[in-house]
């Protein structure tokens, strides 16, 4: 099982990191939603995969009955899945303006910061 | 998406997926569910609810700013975490007591008021980005 | 009796001085130099108070814990040497601040001006004091650091920025220098402190790492000493305002390098490497100090190049080894310092008075100003070595020391004895030509000064002209017990201005002969000098300009090599380092995860990791940007099944709702784009891309592997599966650890969802028009 789990991670970060690579807002932008997924179950896995029971105590029970799943990564990654959708959400209106601003989604076309062929800085005292 | 059957069902969808999602909120504790979840699906509400009938139905609807109901949820959380300091334990502890309603006995908490807090926080929040987007389409 | 508690409170009482300088300046103007000058004479009064037990042989120390699991103090060390330097930073320094008050009077930053010389001398005297090695490394840093704020005190004019810049670059290398030597001796001896080193005698002398240390000592006491080939600064700093000059520059910091190797020469001194570095560059830079300074018209200047050149002398002597020659270098030190203040402070007043420092455009006018002619001769006097000045003592002591035993002492002999001519010579033009001769013209009409400015140069002339009188007590009290701690062991120290007959004495004649002449015939030596060094063409001043310029190109080629601003070099730089971080340690340390065994799973959950595939690829492969988003959704809806399936029903939950309304927004702002449709990379580029991402996917999977094969520590899982109920009332572990357990953590998360919600508000509403320069206001939404 941790097989196929760390198989599937494996593919989301590639797939995740290939698209960041591009040059092209929206698709960094694809790329780091998955990236979140890949990192949302790669904290799964390292949790311990389970078949088994969700980690809720019967209601005739102290405590959690041996072999439920492991409460602490989901707790984990739930917090996780809701920060990155809100980061998620603020990165997508940011390239959004950042078109509407510069009309361009091409990361090498937004020179603002870095502009290409900068000289020399001054060389006095 | 303004079909006629798609305005027709909405209101329905919607309201009900508000209910649900309070229920899901108040269930967290014992069950499959909480204060994220439940926010999650209210906000969704109010998007389908916005596609039918535009933004400004939304914002009527909603009465609050969408930003004030998560800045009051933000308030809500913060105040029963302090709520236990009263108690003289230490911060963000849960406190409970309980009181009769209706012939039933009632659980209330900080712990409860606390995942209401997150509840309306991720509703605001996210309705709030929501329409913010949707009101780019109209205009 | 000695306190601590005072010594400690003197230690501070200059910089709580420089806090008060500027308001007492507000309120008193120059005047305020008055009650300023009580600090240095406060912190003087109470050094002298410890002259009878020192002068008994006896060494005082004291001092408080600092940092105590270090085992580092904050400790000094009162014994002869630092007592005289102690001495003369407080005593001069009482007299400068009085000269500063005069000489920038009106100046608007002179509050600022007294605060720093305060500064600097709460530095300088805490430096010389320094038990430990630690505060001493402090100290000598902090008088770097005051120097650049005096040198750059004018800093509107670039001269000057430039000169602060050079300071603080040669003196703070040297100063890491100092540092790493200091460690290593504290590494060879496990003395921290500089009392414990003089105890252990010849450790360090025999110590395998004896030259390294001895190298890296040197790179600090040179730079700051202003040593050949780094002399360059110290004429530079000429910059700053006259005391600044009068006071760092000849009198006190610059003699700190000289200090550290009077200081250790008990411990490091007396061997092969010591007597030939110490002496060769000492030599070196005072032949080079007085040759230059005969090329200069202004008077700072050719001050400057003789104080480079005394410094020399100093070192020089201070690596002879001879009992007589630290005897030499010691009185020397002593006389400099009061002749070379006075001078520099008669060269400020005679810029302020006249309007004009070049040698060339002044003369005549001594009858304007008697009180600073009579100060300036005298102290010329000294400089130049005639009897009964303090200097001729100094001097005699130096030939005496230096002597005709071979070779080498001879060359030394003839080294000092031109350098002393040569330096004869430029005092008295800086002393005699413009005082007399005929009248010239300057800018501003010549007359005395006020008391302010003429008080300290006629106080250190005369003392340079009373401590040769009263030799007897003046060695009783400043040259046996200094010349004792730098020889470290008893010395006597007895020269007087009675001239013995011999061969210092033909020396100290012929020297007096050859001054005059040069003297005489300064201006075409000058003028020799100048044909020469043009000739050259090529100092290590202009080095370091070229040294400067060149670090700047070499810093923005850097720069604009690995700062490039493309996105995409980052990512693929970032990505490539972590494949690599990842992989390269785990195959080379063996630690790669052992194959499991084909997974078991049931046909529906195949189906599941299925979808999540044909989802990526779908999102790879989309010909559009609407057909992406959707596959988006399949991958992420995907995952959603794989946490139903697999126990977490909540996470489950919550990424269905988290991926429909990605997938809602991501559509409504796709469409309102005019985006390209796909991917517009060539070919080499994204089998460059596919590369980089499968060795960091792989890499992140066989880590993830790894440390799945390693024992599971479920301490922590456990505890909450055991409370959850108990303490806690609920029954939803996850539920409970999130609104409970980590409750604190959560209000953190929404917080930052609420105001990730505010800022995307800002974001969407603030639009600044493009085509208008001035910024709309925020459209109002209807709500």
């Amino acid at each position: 099982m941790d097989l196929i789990f760390t198989l599937t991670v494996a593919v989301f970060f590639t797939v995740g990191f290939y698209l960041m690579l591009s040059r092209h807002n929206i698709r960094i932008l694809i790329g780091i939603a998955i990236f979140g997924n890949a990192v949302n179950l790669t904290i799964f896995t390292a949790g311990r995969i389970t078949r088994l029971a969700p980690p809720i105590i019967p209601i005739d029970a102290d405590a959690l009955a041996a072999g439920t799943a492991n409460p602490l990564p989901q707790a984990l990654i739930l917090t996780a899945i809701v920060i990155s959708f809100s980061f998620f959400a603020f990165l997508l209106v940011l390239a959004f303006r950042t078109y509407q601003e510069l009309g361009t989604d091409d990361t090498d076309d937004m020179r603002v910061a870095e502009p290409k062929n900068e000289g020399l800085p001054p060389l006095g005292y | 998406m303004q079909t006629l059957i798609f305005r027709t069902a909405a209101p329905y969808i919607s309201s009900l997926m508000v209910l649900f999602s309070i229920f899901v909120t108040l269930r967290g504790h014992n069950e499959p569910g909480g204060g994220f979840i439940g926010g999650l699906i209210a906000a969704s509400a109010a998007a389908v609810y916005g596609i039918a009938y535009g933004v400004p139905a939304v914002r009527k609807a909603l009465y609050f700013h969408p930003m004030a109901i998560a800045g009051s949820g933000l308030m809500l959380s913060a105040l029963s975490g302090v709520f236990s300091i009263f108690h003289g334990v230490p911060l963000m502890t849960g406190v409970w007591g309980s009181f009769g309603f209706l012939g039933a006995t009632v659980d209330i908490a900080t712990v409860v008021t606390f995942d209401l807090g997150v509840y309306l926080v991720v509703l605001g929040s996210f309705t709030s980005i929501a329409l913010a987007l949707e009101e780019r389409e109209d205009g | 009796m000695h306190q601590e508690w005072v010594t400690l409170t003197v230690l501070f009482l200059p910089f709580v001085g420089a806090l008060l300088a500027p308001f007492l300046t507000r309120f008193l103007n120059h005047q305020a130099a008055w009650p300023l000058a009580i600090v240095p004479a406060l912190c003087f009064l109470h050094f002298t108070g410890f002259i009878g037990t020192v002068s008994s042989g006896q060494t005082v120390t004291g001092g408080y814990p600092w940092f105590e699991s270090l085992d580092v103090d904050f400790s000094w060390l009162i014994d002869g040497l630092s007592l005289t330097f102690a001495l003369l930073v407080t005593g001069i320094g009482t007299l400068i601040v009085l000269y500063a008050g005069g000489y920038l009077k009106g100046h608007p930053h002179l509050g600022r001006f007294f605060s720093f010389i305060l500064l600097f001398m709460g530095a300088m005297q805490g430096l010389v004091v320094s038990d430990s090695f630690l505060m001493l490394f402090v100290f000598w840093e902090l008088t770097s650091i005051t120097s650049f704020l005096l040198i750059g005190f004018d800093h509107a004019r670039e001269a000057s920025r430039r000169a602060a810049i050079q300071a603080l670059m040669v003196t703070g290398l040297g100063g890491l220098s100092l540092l790493a030597g200091l460690l290593l001796i504290w590494n060879i001896t496990g003395a921290n402190a500089l009392s414990t080193l003089l105890e252990q005698g010849s450790a360090l002398r025999d110590a395998p790492l004896y030259l390294a240390a001895l190298l890296l000592i040197l790179g600090g006491a040179f730079t700051k000493s202003a040593q050949f080939p780094l002399h360059f600064w110290l004429p530079n700093a000429m910059e700053a305002p006259t005391p600044v000059s009068a006071y760092l520059h000849s009198a006190t910091m610059v003699k700190a390098g000289v200090y550290l190797l009077m200081r250790l020469n008990p411990v490091m001194g007396d061997t092969v490497a010591w007597e030939t570095i110490l002496p060769l560059f000492g030599g070196a830079t005072l032949l080079v100090g007085a040759l230059l300074g005969i090329r200069q018209t202004d008077l700072k200047l050719m001050l400057a190049y003789t104080t480079v050149a005394s410094l020399g002398l100093l070192v020089m002597l201070t690596g002879f080894g001879s009992e007589t020659a630290i005897e030499a270098a010691v009185l020397y030190l002593v006389a400099h310092a009061m002749f070379k203040g006075a001078l520099f402070m008669v060269a400020g007043i005679i810029d302020h008075e006249t309007g004009t420092r070049d040698v060339r455009k002044l003369g005549g006018i001594g009858k304007a100003m008697p009180i600073t002619f009579a100060a300036a001769v005298l102290a010329a006097c000294s400089m130049g070595g005639l009897p009964p000045f303090a200097g001729f003592l100094a001097k005699e002591e130096i030939y005496a020391g230096l002597g005709f035993a071979n070779g080498w002492t001879i060359l030394l002999t003839i080294v000092a004895f031109i350098g002393n001519a040569l330096m004869f010579a430029l005092g008295f033009a800086v002393a005699l030509k413009p005082f007399t001769g005929e009248k010239v013209e300057t800018p501003k009409k010549p007359h005395e000064g006020p008391a302010l400015l003429w008080l300290g140069p006629v106080v250190l002339a005369a003392l340079g002209l009373v401590f040769a009188l009263l030799s007897t007590f003046s060695h009783g009290i400043i040259s046996t017990p200094m010349a004792s701690a730098v020889a470290g062991e008893p010395v006597s120290v007895s020269i007087s201005v009675i001239p013995h007959i011999g061969l210092p004495l033909l020396l100290s004649l012929l020297t007096v002969a050859l001054g005059v002449i040069i003297f005489i015939r300064l201006t075409s030596a000058r003028e020799a000098m100048a044909s020469t060094l043009q000739a050259i063409g090529w100092g290590p001043d202009r080095g370091f300009d070229q040294a400067i310029r060149g670090i700047i190109r070499l810093s923005a080629l850097v720069t604009n090599r690995f700062q490039n601003g493309r996105l995409e070099f980052y990512l693929t730089a970032t990505l490539g380092l972590l494949a690599a971080s990842i992989l390269i340690p785990m195959i080379a340390l063996g630690e790669l995860p052992v194959l499991p065994d084909f997974p078991d799973l049931r046909f529906y959950e195949w189906a599941v990791f299925l979808i999540a595939g044909i989802g990526l690829a779908a999102v790879l492969w989309a010909r559009d940007r609407l057909t992406a988003v959707v596959s988006l959704g399949i991958q992420g809806f995907a995952v959603a099944m794989l946490f139903m399936l697999f126990g977490a029903p909540d996470l489950s939950f919550t990424q269905f709702m988290v991926e429909t309304l990605s997938v809602v927004i991501l559509a409504l702002v796709l469409t309102r784009l005019n985006l390209q449709p796909s991917d517009h990379r060539p070919l080499g580029q994204k089998l460059l891309d596919v590369t980089i991402a499968s060795f960091c996917g792989a890499g992140l999977g066989l880590l993830l592997l790894r440390v799945t094969q390693v024992p599971f520590n479920a301490g922590l899982s456990d505890f909450y599966a055991q409370y959850s109920r108990v303490i806690a009332h609920g029954r939803n572990v996850v539920n409970v650890i999130i609104v409970d357990f980590r409750g604190l953590d959560t209000l953190g998360e929404i917080s930052v969802v609420m105001i990730t919600g505010l800022a995307i508000l800002a974001l969407i509403r603030v639009a600044t028009p493009r085509s208008t320069k001035t910024a709309a206001p925020a459209k109002k939404s209807e709500a």
